[in-house]
């Protein structure tokens, strides 16, 4: 999962205007022709930082993400949640293992971006810096936050790095399934015991305004991304995406008899568009920068696991100094 | 037919099943490398899976359903290892107890191939080839880290020496043992567990870890008869945190 990412902050790179025009223009002509990057050609630096900035934040995301949710497994109700749940998890490590591997493509090494994760020079989706109180919290995250993931990586998987585009759309059929199972589980709690539909309820109003974070701040706030746009590393703008979610899952959510804590949200019917109460965009810049209710403990966890695992990883880079047979 | 032997032996594995792969759940996340949480976490799944297979016979057999069975009893009625219920502590002890115990797992799934029970022997068919890839997974990691730097040869002989006592309660006989062993159900503990100690004597022998000798240990017995460890119950009380609330209801 993922979601619209920083683009607060600036990147730093070479201007794309001091670099050498002709290479410039075929690989602008290349990508105009829909044509596919790969990780040999030639490339501007701007789009190689951005483009690892966003694989690694998004590669984050899913390590991080499968935080909240694991938590859950252990206590899903339910040989059937429980199996699904472990399933929906172990994709999302997947996810993020496919991720480093595309960006390691660009040139910087796994390690390196995990230890940028830890350190927090690197971001990750915002959202998993909130807890994950109730199993409804869990249901939420599987329907809601990954329906978000999905319109960002749908549109992301048209995008003109080959081994990005190509890992997204893998994604995202593991992550149709993972939507199934937490519309599945949301319907079962709206529909359950009046006390399985408050929980559900509550699950909304928490995580509501992290939801509309998601995508990340609105188009007039965000850093200039038309180079970004034309190069097809970004496809969707932050408010194009939300307006995508809003429109396939508000109708959903009603559907099932729950309510969303924001009076102002409608659609207009003449512009097509939703409209809603804006978010707090300063808790958003806060909870990113470190400040939020879960940042340090999420990245405790992914610290302690370095380090708990490190002999691990020394030990198979050993020069099988003991080895004996070759494994069967 | 003797049906209370046969639910005897399907509730020891069902009970081992569920409890390690919820252990093994708990690496999601936390493991030393990308690699392993997704191998664990797999593996949990299989192991979950095959003890909800396992209990939807016991179900058959006039059993409880599987939802109230695995997450509504209480400690001592559960007939699992000992070993399977500690907690996952560092990798090493939780990769040398994925080894122990898979393989005596696998050797279990093959015996029980041929059991004179129809269902059992094509479950343990099915199960089996499973239980070859737990079983090839550990091997592979107890080869490389047992041959791997200092630390990872001293960690791991020490995770050893600390399990080799709970693996042996794996092979405690129930009290319907004989009847098994009579019609043909399953070929017992003892034979198992020398199948278990040529297989896991193989693989050592390729590393630098030395197996303690196993006739001097005292197994850690008691818990295919509910006597368990303190952290059991707390497990089940997180597992039945959700559904207990209402058992009743539809999740
Ligand atoms: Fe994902
Ligand atoms: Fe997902």
């Amino acid at each position: 999962m993922y979601g619209g990412g920083n683009t607060f902050e600036k990147i730093k790179a070479k201007d794309p205007n001091e670099e050498d025009p002709i290479l410039l223009a075929e690989f602008e002509a290349r990508i105009e022709r829909g044509e596919k990057i790969e990780p040999t050609d030639w490339m501007p630096d701007l789009y190689r930082a951005q483009l690892i900035r966003m694989i690694e934040q998004h590669a984050h995301s899913e390590i991080i993400g499968a935080l909240p949710e694991g938590t859950w497994i252990t206590r899903a109700p339910g040989f059937k949640r429980k199996l699904a749940l472990m399933a929906k998890v172990q994709d999302e490590v997947g996810h993020a293992q496919l991720l480093y591997s595309a960006a390691e493509t660009l040139g910087k090494p796994r390690e390196a971006m995990i230890d940028d994760l830890i350190s927090g020079k690197s971001k990750y989706s915002n959202i998993f810096n909130y807890p994950a109180f109730t199993w409804a919290d869990s249901a939420f995250i599987s329907w809601l936050v990954d329906a978000g993931a999905i319109v960002n990586q749908v549109a992301n998987s048209r995008g003109s790095y080959g081994p990005y585009s190509r890992a997204l759309e893998r994604i995202c059929i593991e992550e149709s399934f993972h939507l199934k199972f937490g519309h599945h589980c949301v319907i079962h709690l709206a529909t359950g015991t009046p006390a399985q539909r408050k929980m559900m309820q509550e699950a909304i109003n928490r995580w509501w305004h992290p939801m509309m974070h998601f995508f990340g701040p609105p188009d007039k706030m965000s850093v200039h991304t038309d180079t970004l746009m034309k190069w097809k590393v970004k496809i969707l703008t932050n408010d194009e995406t939300r307006q995508q979610w809003l429109d396939m899952y508000v109708p959903k959510v009603w559907e099932l008899g729950l309510t969303i804590p924001d009076n102002k949200l409608r659609k207009n019917e003449e512009t097509g568009k939703w409209e809603y109460t804006e978010p707090d965009w300063e808790e958003f810049k806060r909870v990113i920068n470190g400040d939020g209710p879960c940042n340090k403990e999420r990245l405790a966890v992914r610290k302690t696991a370095e380090e708990r695992g490190r002999w691990v990883r020394k030990a198979i880079l050993a020069k099988d100094a003991h080895y004996v047979t070759p494994l069967a | 037919m003797n049906i209370e032997a046969i639910k005897n032996l399907l509730y020891k594995m069902a009970d081992d099943q569920l409890i390690l792969g919820h252990r093994n759940s708990e690496w999601i996340g936390q493991g030393p490398l990308l690699e392993e949480d997704i191998a664990f976490a797999s593996m949990a799944q299989d192991k979950v899976g095959q003890s909800y297979t396992l209990y939807q016979m016991l179900n058959e057999l006039g059993e409880d359903e599987p939802d109230k069975v695995a997450f509504l009893r209480m400690a001592e009625q559960f007939h699992n290892s000992q070993f399977v219920e500690l907690p996952i502590g560092e990798y090493d002890f939780s990769l040398i107890r994925h080894f122990l115990f898979d393989t005596a797992d696998y050797y279990r799934f093959d015996m029980l191939i041929n059991s004179s029970i129809e269902p059992i022997s094509l479950l343990a068919r099915k199960l089996k080839g499973e239980c070859r890839y737990h079983s090839m997974h550990a091997d592979g990691w107890i080869k490389k880290l047992g041959n791997g730097t200092d630390e990872s040869i001293n960690r791991l002989q020490s995770a050893l020496s600390y399990a080799i006592p709970y693996a042996l309660g794996i092979f405690e006989e129930s009290k319907m043992e004989d009847t098994l062993i009579e019609e043909n159900i399953f070929g017992g503990e003892i034979l198992l567990r020398e199948r278990w100690i040529e297989h896991i004597d193989k693989v050592i022998s390729q590393t630098q870890l030395v197996l303690p000798d196993l006739a001097l240990e005292s197994p850690h017995f008691g818990g295919r008869y509910g006597i368990h460890t303190e952290h059991l119950q707390p497990l089940l009380n997180e597992m039945s945190e959700v559904i207990a609330t209402d058992p009743t209801a539809d999740w």
